[in-house]
């Protein structure tokens, strides 16, 4: 197997929003999940030396924030009374269905798969942005992801309209080939 | 009335931010009635976007990035 090395200077460019989708899908609050990226970082160089090149960066860096989503969720159930059950009506909402009966899970429900599929769908995506050139990918990014306008854009990275839709257009074409095989 | 590929790519991808006009719409779709390669082109575009919709993709900030990039530079 092909020896890994560790590159930390790249870390953030890199695995940063991989990491923090991975994170966010479990975690579903965006600023604990930017935390935990973070201290993954951390401690991926703290265990730097232990990494012994027989996984790819990212799949240990996973790894370690695997971990760090456990932690979390360890942290916050230990509190006292966090495991009580409350066979109650649901009580932060005033809306429809708070009662019991209501809440059961219903057997037909295909939305945990949906979830899965998406999840896994983000990564594909993720990954697929990963490979682009970095100019494409924040491009790309900034106007799909976080719905900047075309004059923004252009404005925050000094480029004209016809360039940026020029990068577009590769990264969409790059992006359609990438997920091509499994998702199209 | 009648476009080159190279404006039907560019129309497409701008409609897909919906930043195309109706009448770059309309070019666009008598383009494709006739270009199938620009019509699969276009299917797959749209294919793209809802992807993308889908995925709910989050992502940090290029200052959030730059942030925590000088916090491990620290730490280096």
């Amino acid at each position: 197997m092909a020896e890994n090395e560790l590159h930390p200077e790249n870390w953030v460019d890199r695995y940063a929003d991989y990491l923090f989708n991975y994170a966010v899908a479990r975690i579903s609050d965006v600023e604990i999940a930017k935390d935990l990226v973070q201290e993954t970082f951390y401690a991926g160089l703290n265990s730097a030396k232990n990494y012994k090149g027989d996984a790819a960066e990212r799949t240990w860096l996973v790894a370690i924030l695997k971990r760090k989503v456990i932690d979390h969720y360890r942290k916050i159930n230990s509190n006292k009374g966090k495991a009580e059950v409350r066979i109650n009506y649901s009580s932060d909402s005033d809306s429809d269905g708070d009662w019991l009966e209501e809440q059961v899970a219903d057997p037909f429900s295909q939305d945990g798969d949906f979830v899965l599929e998406n999840e896994e769908l983000g990564m594909a995506i993720q990954e697929c942005i990963s490979k682009l050139p970095k100019k494409q990918s924040q491009v790309f990014t900034m106007k799909t992801m976080q719905g900047m306008s075309t004059e923004d854009i252009c404005n925050e990275l000094g480029i004209n309209p016809s360039n940026l839709w020029v990068m577009i257009h590769r990264a969409r074409t790059a992006l359609m080939g990438c997920l091509n095989e499994n998702w199209f | 009335m009648k476009i080159t590929c190279e404006e039907a790519s560019h129309i497409c991808n701008k409609s897909q931010y919906k930043e195309a006009s109706a009448w770059e719409i309309l070019k666009l779709r008598l383009h494709n009635f006739y270009c199938k390669n620009c019509a699969r082109h276009t299917k797959r575009n749209q294919t793209l976007t809802s992807l993308c919709n889908r995925a709910n993709l989050q992502v940090l900030s290029e200052n959030e990035k730059e942030v925590m990039k000088k916090d491990l530079e620290e730490r280096l």
